[in-house]
């Protein structure tokens, strides 16, 4: 028998719903995986007790024949959720032994609906990144191998500094490195400017941003707030989707979440596409742009087209001042959100002659390099004298970002298709040591939806020719998640099922 | 536009981030990167374009305005580096 680890999200449900599987059962067969893949360095909070507590509770309820969509079923979260009592720094040094005393919405929707919690999973410091490289706890290993690598030497680098082997994307790499070593049936994950879906991508995972408001940010640990947003990632198009229901909803404590009923997103997995149309939008065509990659695109139109959607070109013409204007509005936010970080009320504390060298010293400890770089950035584009001509004007081209996708809709257009990544996964080290825009311009097809507060759902659609995981994008209508569903379906089920690594950590 | 070494050691300051004589360069040149990567946004026409406020349109909730919560001095001290009884302690303040 496969072991209960390797079986997806809805498999899993079904199990146990028959009584075939027990959720301790399914949720020892995780912490086994767990512990046997601690070199990957995906959790960085193991909460094994409480897992097993949570899956007795969840078995008791199925014995009963009661019980939520999630009842049973062992999850990863992502730490930059608050988790009640349990470690969650948003892997900084900044937060050094925090322990919320409550607990995020997003967390608290899922073990309403039955999961079970099986630990905190690593991510780029306050989410900046696209590598998992600028973690506290260090970076996260992709359980795919590098092209031409034994498992051997992928063993060895794996005890020792990890450089050479893959990362899985950023900033939800420990996310998407669990679900694609069945560390856990799916995990929760966050993206501000690409951080779930460029991870699926890397790892040929299924990830879904929603739209800006779908989920409450409350417990979230801020980044940039007008961009930040909840997700999963999981491994197939359908866990997404059940995922996303339990995590979506209205909660009056974050003032930008939107009140309206949640879809059930699962039945919209496996709908017709036939009769929609679909925009291929022509500024995504970049100069020099990898060949494998526009191949993919292609293909990807190829299977809308036979599944009976329309494709259209359409012109979202301001695309190439997405990325730029995102690096002056996602560090001005950080900037505004970091300065709780204080040493006063929680987390590090650097002591100072005054309260200034407090702070400057306990800021200057407990950011890292790629934080404080932003940090500063941000400063300067709200300082007096420069907030009109970086700030102000980032704004204005962020609202020329969401008119050309409303344009491509009012025309028509029910959703976009895209690539989701630049490239297959990159090695650790290999990006953005010498300079810091090289990483940037890894979410250059994906920052375009944060910027105009869409959904967009990344699905694997194949192997590169080094045999590395590649995925495309669909962006969809702001709340029409379900067809980013239907379409996600449709890229899974015409790429063909993604075989994910074999055990080699 | 660029910024020079008196202009990081300013923006470290108004950021509250201690940066060392040999770390300035350094950043000055990182920070100089980033901003000849947004620089070409100048050039964009913006006539008449609103600034984006909210990017999904939505009337901002407003609740009633009492009192929900309070009485939960231990909660929000729990977390603190250094206390005194009720109280964060910072180092003095005023003379």
């Amino acid at each position: 028998m496969t072991h209960a680890n390797e079986l997806t999200l809805a498999e899993a449900r079904a199990a146990l719903k028959s009584r075939s599987l027990s959720s301790v059962e399914l949720t020892k067969a995780h912490l086994a995986a767990i512990e046997r893949a601690r070199g990957l360095n995906a959790y960085i909070a193991e909460t094994p007790e409480r897992a097993l507590a949570m899956a007795g509770e969840s078995d008791a309820r199925l014995a009963r024949g009661e019980g939520g969509p999630l009842e049973g079923l062992p999850v990863g979260v992502k730490d930059l959720y608050a988790t009640k009592g349990v470690h969650t720094q948003a892997c900084s040094h900044i937060l050094d032994g925090f322990k919320p005393q409550y607990e995020s919405t997003v967390t608290a929707n899922l073990w309403r609906d039955g999961a079970v919690m099986l630990g905190k999973l690593n991510m780029d410091e306050f989410a900046m990144g696209s590598s998992n490289e600028t973690s506290y706890y260090g970076p996260v290993a992709s359980p795919w191998l590098p092209p031409n690598w034994s498992e051997e030497q992928a063993r060895a680098a794996l005890a020792g500094d990890k450089r050479g082997l893959l990362t899985p994307g950023g900033s939800s790499g420990g996310s998407a490195s669990a679900v694609a070593a069945r560390l856990c049936l799916a995990a929760t994950a966050s993206d501000t400017g690409g951080s779930i879906r460029q991870p699926a991508a890397f790892t040929g995972t299924t990830g879904i941003k929603p739209t800006y408001g779908r989920c409450s940010r409350y417990g979230m640990v801020a980044f940039a707030s007008s961009l930040d947003q909840a997700g999963p990632i999981a491994r197939t198009t359908r866990d997404a989707a059940i995922m996303l229901r339990s995590m979506a909803g209205y909660d009056a404590r974050d003032s930008t979440c939107y009140d309206a009923p949640v879809p059930d997103y699962e039945a919209a997995v496996g709908r017709s596409i036939k009769g929609l149309t679909i925009g291929v939008p022509r500024e995504y065509r970049l100069d020099g742009m990898n060949p494998e990659i526009e191949k993919l695109w292609g293909r990807g139109v190829a299977w809308m087209r036979d599944a009976g959607a329309r494709i259209v070109d359409i012109s979202l013409p301001n695309t190439r001042h997405a990325l730029p204007a995102y690096y002056i509005v996602a560090p001005a936010e950080a900037s505004s959100n970091l300065a709780r970080y204080d040493g006063v009320r929680y987390g590090l504390r650097e002591p100072g002659a005054d309260i200034t060298a407090l702070y400057e010293n306990t800021r200057a400890a407990g950011f890292g390099a790629e934080v404080r770089r932003r940090v500063m950035i941000g400063t300067y584009v709200l300082s007096a004298g420069y907030y009109d001509a970086y700030y102000v004007r980032a704004q204005k081209i962020r609202t020329l970002i969401k008119r050309d996708f409303e344009t491509a809709f009012a025309d028509g257009v029910d959703a976009i298709l895209t690539p989701a990544t630049p490239s297959a996964a990159f090695g650790i080290g290999e990006k953005g040591a010498a300079d810091p825009v090289e990483m940037y311009l890894n979410d250059i097809f994906t920052v375009t939806v944060n910027m105009a507060g869409l959904p967009g759902l990344v699905a694997p659609a194949g192997l590169s020719a080094e045999g590395l995981p590649l995925g495309l994008q669909v962006i969809g209508r702001p709340f029409d998640e379900e067809t980013l569903f239907a379409l996600g379906e449709v890229i899974e089920q015409s790429a063909g099922p993604m075989k994910l690594p074999e055990i080699w950590w | 536009m660029s910024v020079d070494l008196a202009a990081v050691r300013r923006i470290a300051r108004l950021a509250r981030i201690a940066v060392s004589e040999a770390e300035a360069p350094h950043l000055q040149g990182e920070i100089n990167a980033i901003l000849a990567f947004v620089e070409a946004l100048g050039a964009v026409d913006v006539e008449g374009v609103e600034p984006m406020t909210s990017v999904i349109p939505m009337k901002l909730p407003l609740r009633a305005d009492v009192v929900t919560d309070g009485q939960i001095e231990r909660l929000v001290l729990a977390n603190a580096p250094l206390v005194e009884d009720d109280f964060f302690l910072v180092p003095k303040v005023i003379d």
